[in-house]
């Protein structure tokens, strides 16, 4: 049965009377062309001289059912590219505090560096103009050429004073793993500025995404994805970049979140036995994961039985580690699903829906939300 | 690790255990290694003798992340004659099948095998090992049953092998292939062993290690050992997406596969997620009758070692019962490597009593059809 614009309008998180804060909203560009105005004359003609599409990756195949839920696309570009539409449905519908931006236009995958850099500063400039500047409730995430660590850190100089923007956004795929010194100028920056960094789903290194190479389908790729974030939280551990950085702030946006106890157990295991080799990891792993690490909930990848994910929930031992967010526009639950669909205990899910993140992104009591009335 | 098993205390608990049967104890990952390259020759032609001779063994190169130890072997595994850990049958049945009154033993040799890129070099390589375990393991010890080693980076030539080592010797019980293959498993290119498997009704271990070519992680090479050893579980978690997606198990319906020493606490949320993307993307892989999780469920076993220590014994109980797999999880010690789990102190909990038996022996008879000894 096609999905319908009813389906849709019954996606309200069922704790309407908490506030929210949704950690995953996608402003994808109208167009190449809507960067023309931010670029040099120079790259201009480049894209318009050259077959430059924009970035080789394909996290999200235009037809594929998880890449827009009915009803996102407007008429003037793909879905997830028009504020209003995202008034319509997210910001307005639920009482949403703050809605963070996490722009995946991933220029980590093309080659061309300065190509790469330059485009960063233009999309963030865009999204200064046509999200931030008429939007109040929005944040969003500076993109990075992160393949070229000075250049990002530049790039983070160039707009880490602006308040709209509370982290770096990088892909899940790196070309190294983001624990390794290669990255640090990124993070000392980031820090610098107070800014989180979020690691989200996808990206294109050029390398196959599995450690056994590459999968025929989409959808093993896009399942397999949980295993790129489960390598880097080991990366970021074991190669001492909470020690180097103890104010380092990470979300892991768009993996799911069920495999981290299991994730957790294996590291504090390969911990006691092999801590010698790394011996700057000072505490357990399990312990930098609940200072530093925070995780968005959708997908969500529950089993029918609610009561796993409720031992799930249990087993991360913290009540601040998971973020609310819809991911907007993309789809990942069923047609008569919520995006939250856990029942757990008021306090909680208070913090999952909004605390978490107002403390994570440093975000203030919301204005709509002082506004607005409880029944 | 523990490596000074307790005889004492075991026989006690045995003593103690007021049944007929005590505890039999089935080991499904024992590594037999040759002592050394030149072990193999008289299994050898004289142009493989001689190309051994002349450029060796070459696999995939820059991917080694030095072991914690040598061979990554415990300290007292060295045999007194000084040859390597697991090449020894006499130091094996004292060390570990008559310490721990083991009633059967699974071989799985890491002899790097199918990871060569001469591919009929792998195939002469697997032959000479097979032979070898043959000759000198299962032969003169009826305790040990051994699992196929194969070239599995070529269907055709694995499947020769396993059609020639499963009719020589029924002490052949399984088909062995690593977890870092070159591509994922369930790509066509490995279906012609899994037909050989099929029809000979052996089950296809999955062991930790292997170098593919490619890093292991999906972010690039990592830089340490314990990254590499960490890393293990999401390249299981790989192959168990790609035989399930790519409908292996639709075409071999009665196909069996292990995953030895993957850890095992990452299945459920693997199946999770595997059925919710299933259920949005399911158009892409029409030959999937059933929801992933199901096939996971009829046709994926486990090892136990390196056994899963959560900080609450609560939360194993809890994973145990995510896992639903009390028929198929299988105990091993993975004989002699430095994390190798004891048998009577490698749970977390305490199981009960028909799980117990289940998972230390019941399970890997019923799964090698191994007449009941003890």
């Amino acid at each position: 049965m096609p999905p319908t614009e009813k389906v849709f309008e019954a996606e309200k998180p069922t704790m309407t009377s908490h506030a929210v804060i949704d950690c995953d909203i996608h402003n994808e560009l109208p167009s190449l062309k809507t960067l023309f105005p931010y670029l040099p004359d120079h790259w201009r003609d480049y894209i318009s001289e050259s077959a430059f599409v924009g970035p080789d990756a394909n996290d999200y195949p235009k037809g594929a059912p998880t890449t827009a839920r009915p009803g996102s696309q407007p008429p003037s570009g793909p879905p997830g590219s028009d504020l209003g539409l995202l008034r319509e449905q997210v910001l307005d519908v639920w009482n949403v505090d703050f809605g963070i931006l996490t722009n995946a236009y991933w220029v980590q995958s093309i080659h061309l560096e300065d190509l790469a850099a330059d485009m960063a500063t233009a999309i963030n400039h865009w999204q200064v103009e046509s999200w931030l500047d008429p939007e109040s409730r929005l944040r969003a995430s500076l993109v990075v050429p992160s393949q070229n660590p000075q250049l990002a850190a530049e790039e983070i100089e160039r707009f880490g004073g602006h308040p709209g923007f509370v982290q770096v956004i990088m892909p899940i795929r790196s070309l190294i793993p983001y624990g390794k010194r290669f990255y640090d100028p990124i993070f000392a920056a980031a820090v610098k500025h107070g800014l989180a960094i979020g690691l989200h789903y996808g990206g294109a290194p050029g390398h196959a995404p599995t450690p056994a190479g590459w999968p025929s389908t989409y959808l093993e790729e896009y399942a397999g994805m949980a295993q790129v974030f489960q390598s880097q939280v080991m990366s970021l551990i074991f190669e001492g970049a909470f020690d180097r950085f103890p104010d380092l702030r990470v979300a892991l946006i768009e993996g799911g979140f069920t495999w981290m106890p299991s994730l957790m157990w294996r590291m504090d295991k390969e911990w006691k036995g092999l801590r010698h080799n790394t011996p700057w990891v000072k505490q357990l792993p399990s312990e930098y994961v609940r200072n530093h690490i925070r995780m968005t909930v959708q997908p969500i990848n529950a089993p029918p039985q609610q009561e796993y994910v409720v031992q799930i929930i249990e087993q991360l031992e913290s009540d601040e580690m998971l973020l609310f967010s819809t991911d907007y526009p993309h789809w990942h639950f069923d047609a008569n699903e919520e995006a939250w669909p856990i029942q757990l205990p008021d306090a909680l899910t208070a913090k999952i829906m909004a605390e978490n993140a107002r403390a994570f992104y440093r975000l203030p009591v919301g204005v709509t939300r002082a506004g607005a009335v409880q029944s | 690790m523990s490596v000074h098993p307790d005889v004492a205390t075991l026989e006690n608990k045995l003593a103690s255990d007021n049944t007929k049967s005590a505890t039999a104890v089935i080991d499904c990952d024992i590594h037999n290694a040759p002592p050394s390259d030149k072990a193999l020759h008289k299994y050898m032609s004289k142009q493989w003798q001689e190309h051994q001779q002349m450029v060796g063994n070459r696999g995939h190169t820059g991917g080694i992340y030095t072991r914690a130890v040598p061979h990554a072997a415990r300290h007292d595994s060295w045999p007194p004659t000084g040859e390597v850990p697991g090449s020894n049958l006499e130091f094996l049945q004292k060390q570990l099948l008559d310490e721990w009154q083991l009633e059967y033993g699974i071989l799985n040799p890491l002899y790097p095998v199918g990871g060569q890129l001469n591919l009929e070099y792998g195939a002469a390589l697997a032959q000479a090992m097979n032979d070898w375990q043959q000759a000198e393991w299962l032969e003169p010890e009826p305790r040990l049953r051994a699992s196929i080693v194969v070239p599995y980076e070529d269907g055709e030539l694995a499947a020769a092998e396993i059609h020639r080592a499963a009719r020589q010797h029924p002490g052949f019980v399984q088909v062995i292939v690593v977890v870092r293959t070159k591509e994922p498993l369930g790509r066509r290119k490995y279906w012609k062993m899994y037909e050989a498997a099929a029809e000979h009704n052996l089950p296809i271990g999955i062991h930790f290690g292997g170098a593919g070519g490619g890093p292991i992680t999906g972010g690039g090479w990592p830089s340490h050992y314990i990254e590499d050893h960490g890393g293990m579980p999401q390249a299981f978690q790989a192959q168990v997406t790609s035989l399930v997606c790519e409908g292996v198990f639709e075409h071999f319906p009665t196909l069996r596969v292990v995953l030895i020493e993957g850890g095992f606490a990452w299945l459920p949320p693997l199946a999770w997620r595997l059925d919710q993307s299933w259920r949005k993307l399911k158009a892409e892989v029409p030959a999937l009758k059933r929801a992933p999780s199901e096939y996971i469920h009829d046709h994926i076993w486990l090892t136990t070692q390196p056994m899963e220590e959560p900080p609450q014994r609560q939360y194993f109980n809890q994973l145990l019962q995510q896992l639903d797999a009390d028929d198929r999880l299988m105990f091993a010690t993975d004989y002699p490597h430095w994390d190798f789990d004891a048998p009577d102190r490698a749970f977390p909990v305490q199981l009960d009593r028909e799980l117990k038996h289940k998972i230390m022996a019941g399970n890997a008879r019923k799964l090698y059809n191994l007449p009941p000894r003890i």
